[in-house]
C-alpha cells in the first residue's frame, strides 16, 4: 500500500499547475467539441497503398502519382462540399510488393484513421490488404489488381473499379479471335510466358482452359519468377517450338527483358499478344525500346482518349517528366470515385462511405467505362479492358471499334 | 525435352550468366578473404555502380564499355574511402559492428537511390544491344559474350595481382597474419582499404558489362547479392578461382534447373547444390584463403 499523496504534492509550482490546466482544457476542446474544430480546415484521410519499392515499384510509383494528382485537384476545387469543404489527406503506404508487408501497412493506416483505402496494384498484395481492411471495416477501392479471387470472398468492403481477369481474358480472347479471323486464321499455336505469382499464374491457367475452345493449341506454358535475371533459355525454347502467338503475362522489368531477348534472338511470331502485359501498354517501354516494342499487342486497361480529362491528365503527367501509364488514370479515377462517395454520404464515417460506394452510379471517370456501378460482389459491372498495339512511337487503341485510333497491324511485319 | 539445341543453349546461357555472377562474387570474396567482412553493402554498391553507368550514358553519352575505366577507378576510390573513413572507424575492429555498418551503408544507399530515382526501372539503349552471333543454332548476344570474356580476364588479372604484385603480397600477408604484417612495416589500414576498394571496383566493371543488356532499379542488387554470397561460399571464401568456378557452376545450375524444372522452380537447383557442397565440403570447392 502506498500512501496517497496530495495531488499537487510538494514542490509543485504555480506555473506548472497553470500549464497543466491549460493542456487539460485543450484536450477537452479536442475531445468534447470536435465539431467546432472540424468546421475549419478539416480533412478526410484516405489510404493510398501501393508497391513503391521492390520488384514492381515502377507500377506502384505510377499508381501513386495518379492518386496524388486527383487529391490535389479535388482539394484545389474546394474539397468535399457536403462536408463543409473538407480536404482529402492522403496517408501513403508501401507494400514493397509483399502481401505480408501490405497487410501490416493496412493496420498502421487503420490506426491513422483512414476512411477508405485505395490500391494496391498487384493481386497478391490486394488480396492481403482487402482482408486486413475488412477487420477494420475500411472500404477498399481496388485500382488495378485483376485476380477474381479479390471480389469472390464475400467481403463487403471491397469495391473493384477495374475489370478482373475473367473479363479481361474473355475480351482478350474474343478480340484475338476477331483479329486472327481478319487475316484468315493465320495463327494456331500459342506459347504462354507468365510470372509465377497470383496474377500471371491465374491468367495462364485461365488462358490454358479457354484458348482450345477458340481453336488454338497451347504448346507450352512457361512460368518464371519475379525478378528473373535472364530469359535466354525461354527464348531458345520459343525458337525451337516456333509458336504462332506468344502471350506474355509479366510485370514491367521481366516484360522488357523478355521482349529484348526475343528481338535479340530474332523471334518472328505472327503476333506477340499480351493480356494485361506489364510493358506493352507503357510509354516508357515504347520510348526506350521502340524496336523491341514494335507491333506488340495488348489487352489491357487504358483510358478513353476521347475524353478531355484523359488528355489533360496526360499533359499534366508528361509535364512532370513522368510517363503516362494506365496506373495513373486508374488511380486518378479511384480517388475521384471515393470523393463522389464521400460527397453523397455527407459523412466521413467508414460505414457510410461503404454504403455510398455500394450505391454508386458514377460517370465521371476517364477510363472507357459506361459508368461505375458495383454488383453484389463489389465488382464494377461496366469495367472493361481495350486492345492496344504499339505502332510507331505511340500506343494506339485497335479494339473496340468505337474507341479505335488505328487499324490493327497483323500479322507482325519483320522487325529485322 | 532433351532437344540437343536446348541443352546446348542451356550450357551457353548458363556459362554466360554465370560469368556475371562470378564477377559480382569476385569482389565479395576478396573482401571476405582479406578483411573477413561479410559485405552486406555489396548489392547496393552494385546498384549504385549501375546507376553510375546509366547516368554516364544518359547525361554524357558515354558508352558503357568506354565508361569501364571511369567506373572502375570511381568505385575503387569510393570503396577505399568507405573502408578507411567509415567502416574501419565505426566498427572499432569488431566483426559484429562491421556487419551492421555494411548493412547500414546498404540501407542508406538504397534509400538515396529511391529518393533520387524513385522506384523506376531504367535501361540504356545502346546500338549494339541486339547484335548477336549464331553458334550451332543458339543466338549469343554480343554484349553477354563480351561480359563473359571480361569476367574471365578480370578474374585472371586479380589473381595475378594477388600472386605477383607487391600490393598482392601485402594483401596476402595481412590476410594471413595482421600483426606480423604490421611488424614488417605493412600499412595494414591502407591494405584493408585497398582490398575493399578493389572489391568494389569489380562491381564497377560488372555494372558496365551488365547495363547493355540488363536494367537497373533501386533494389536490383538483391537479385544478385544472394547469388553472389552463394557463389563465394560454394567456391571457397577468399578464393578467386573458386569464385569463378562457383559463378559458372551456379549459372549452369540455374540454367539447367530452369530448363528441366521450369523457370520458376529451377532456382531451387542453386540452393540444392549449395547445401550439398556445404554438407560434404564445408570449406567450399577451392577453399583456401587468399
Amino acid at each position: 500500500m502506498t500512501k496517497a499523496k496530495h495531488p499537487l504534492g510538494r514542490g509543485v509550482s504555480r506555473r506548472r499547475i497553470i500549464k497543466g490546466t491549460a493542456s487539460v482544457a485543450a484536450l477537452t476542446a479536442l475531445g468534447g467539441f470536435p465539431n467546432v474544430l472540424r468546421a475549419q480546415g478539416a480533412t478526410v484521410k484516405v489510404g493510398v497503398l501501393h508497391p513503391v519499392t521492390g520488384a514492381i515499384a515502377f507500377a506502384g510509383t505510377q499508381a501513386r502519382i495518379g492518386a496524388e494528382m486527383a487529391i490535389e485537384e479535388i482539394n484545389k476545387a474546394g474539397g468535399i462540399k457536403s462536408l463543409g469543404g473538407a480536404k482529402l489527406e492522403p496517408v501513403f503506404g508501401d507494400t514493397q510488393g509483399k502481401p505480408e508487408v501490405a497487410a501490416t501497412e493496412v493496420d498502421r493506416m487503420a490506426r491513422e484513421e483512414i476512411v477508405a483505402l485505395i490500391g494496391s496494384f498487384a493481386s497478391s498484395n490486394t488480396l492481403a490488404t482487402t482482408q486486413a481492411a475488412a477487420k477494420h471495416g475500411i472500404p477498399c477501392i481496388v485500382d488495378v489488381a485483376v485476380s477474381d479471387k479479390i471480389v469472390g470472398r464475400g467481403l463487403d468492403n471491397v469495391f473493384r473499379f477495374s475489370p478482373g481477369f475473367g473479363k479481361c481474358s474473355e475480351d482478350a480472347l474474343n478480340n484475338l479471335v476477331n483479329i486472327n479471323a481478319s487475316a484468315g486464321n493465320l495463327a494456331k499455336t500459342v506459347t504462354i510466358i507468365h510470372e509465377d505469382s497470383l496474377f500471371g499464374s491465374g491468367l495462364a491457367g485461365l488462358l490454358n482452359k479457354r484458348l482450345p475452345d477458340f481453336g488454338f493449341e497451347v504448346i507450352e506454358t512457361i512460368a518464371h519468377a519475379t525478378p528473373t535475371r535472364d530469359f535466354s533459355n525461354v527464348v531458345t525454347k520459343l525458337r525451337s517450338t516456333k509458336p504462332d502467338l506468344i502471350v506474355p503475362a509479366n510485370y514491367y522489368n521481366e516484360y522488357v527483358l523478355l521482349a529484348r531477348t526475343m528481338l535479340q534472338q530474332r523471334i518472328q511470331p505472327k503476333a506477340i499478344y499480351s493480356v494485361l502485359g506489364g510493358a506493352a501498354s507503357n510509354y516508357r517501354f515504347v520510348k526506350e525500346h521502340p524496336k523491341a516494342a514494335q507491333y506488340i499487342m495488348d489487352c489491357n486497361h487504358w483510358p478513353d482518349p476521347r475524353k478531355d480529362g484523359t488528355q489533360a491528365l496526360r499533359q499534366k503527367v508528361e509535364a512532370t517528366g513522368k510517363f503516362f501509364t494506365y496506373e495513373v488514370p486508374m488511380n486518378y479515377d479511384c480517388v475521384r470515385l471515393f470523393a463522389d462517395a464521400l460527397e453523397r454520404a455527407a459523412s466521413a464515417e467508414r460505414g457510410a462511405v461503404k454504403a455510398a460506394l455500394s450505391s454508386a452510379n458514377w460517370k465521371g471517370m476517364i477510363m472507357p467505362y459506361a459508368a461505375v456501378e458495383f454488383d453484389e460482389k463489389g465488382q464494377n459491372k461496366h469495367a472493361r479492358p481495350v486492345n492496344t498495339q504499339i505502332i510507331g512511337d505511340d500506343i494506339e487503341i485497335i479494339f473496340p471499334d468505337e474507341l479505335a485510333s488505328a487499324k490493327v497491324v497483323y500479322p507482325m511485319p519483320s522487325r529485322g | 525435352m532433351l532437344d540437343p539445341i536446348l541443352l546446348w543453349s542451356g550450357l551457353v546461357n548458363g556459362l554466360l550468366q554465370g560469368a556475371i555472377y562470378a564477377l559480382v562474387a569476385l569482389g565479395l570474396t576478396l573482401i571476405y578473404g582479406v578483411l573477413h567482412i561479410i559485405n552486406f553493402a555489396h548489392g547496393s554498391l552494385l546498384m549504385l555502380a549501375m546507376y553510375g553507368v546509366f547516368l554516364l550514358f544518359s547525361q554524357f553519352g558515354i558508352d558503357p564499355y568506354a565508361a569501364l575505366p571511369i567506373m572502375v577507378v570511381g568505385m575503387f576510390v569510393l570503396g577505399y574511402g568507405l573502408q578507411r573513413g567509415l567502416i574501419s572507424r565505426a566498427s572499432h575492429g569488431r566483426d559484429e559492428n562491421i556487419l551492421l555498418v555494411t548493412l547500414g551503408i546498404s540501407i542508406v544507399i538504397e534509400n538515396l537511390a529511391l529518393f533520387f530515382f524513385q522506384g523506376d526501372t531504367r535501361t540504356i539503349d545502346v546500338p549494339y544491344a541486339f547484335d548477336s552471333l549464331e553458334v550451332f543454332g543458339v543466338f549469343i548476344a554480343i554484349p553477354r559474350l563480351i561480359a563473359f570474356a571480361a569476367a574471365l580476364l578480370i578474374a585472371g588479372l586479380l589473381w595475378l595481382m594477388i600472386q605477383r604484385s607487391d600490393v598482392g603480397r601485402a594483401i596476402r600477408a595481412v590476410a594471413k597474419e595482421k600483426q606480423g604484417a604490421r611488424l614488417v612495416g605493412i600499412n595494414v589500414e591502407h591494405i584493408y582499404a585497398v582490398s575493399y576498394g578493389v572489391g568494389i571496383a569489380c562491381l564497377g566493371a560488372a555494372a558496365c558489362l551488365l547495363m547493355p543488356t540488363y536494367l537497373v532499379y533501386p533494389t536490383v542488387g538483391h537479385a544478385f547479392v544472394l547469388i553472389a554470397f552463394t557463389v563465394v561460399v560454394l567456391g571457397g571464401m577468399g578464393s578467386f578461382p573458386g569464385a569463378l568456378l562457383g559463378g559458372l557452376l551456379i549459372g549452369l545450375c540455374e540454367s539447367f534447373g530452369g530448363l528441366f524444372l521450369g523457370e520458376s522452380f529451377g532456382q531451387i537447383g542453386i540452393f540444392l547444390v549449395f547445401i550439398v557442397v556445404l554438407l560434404f565440403r564445408p570449406s567450399g570447392l577451392l577453399g583456401s584463403r587468399v
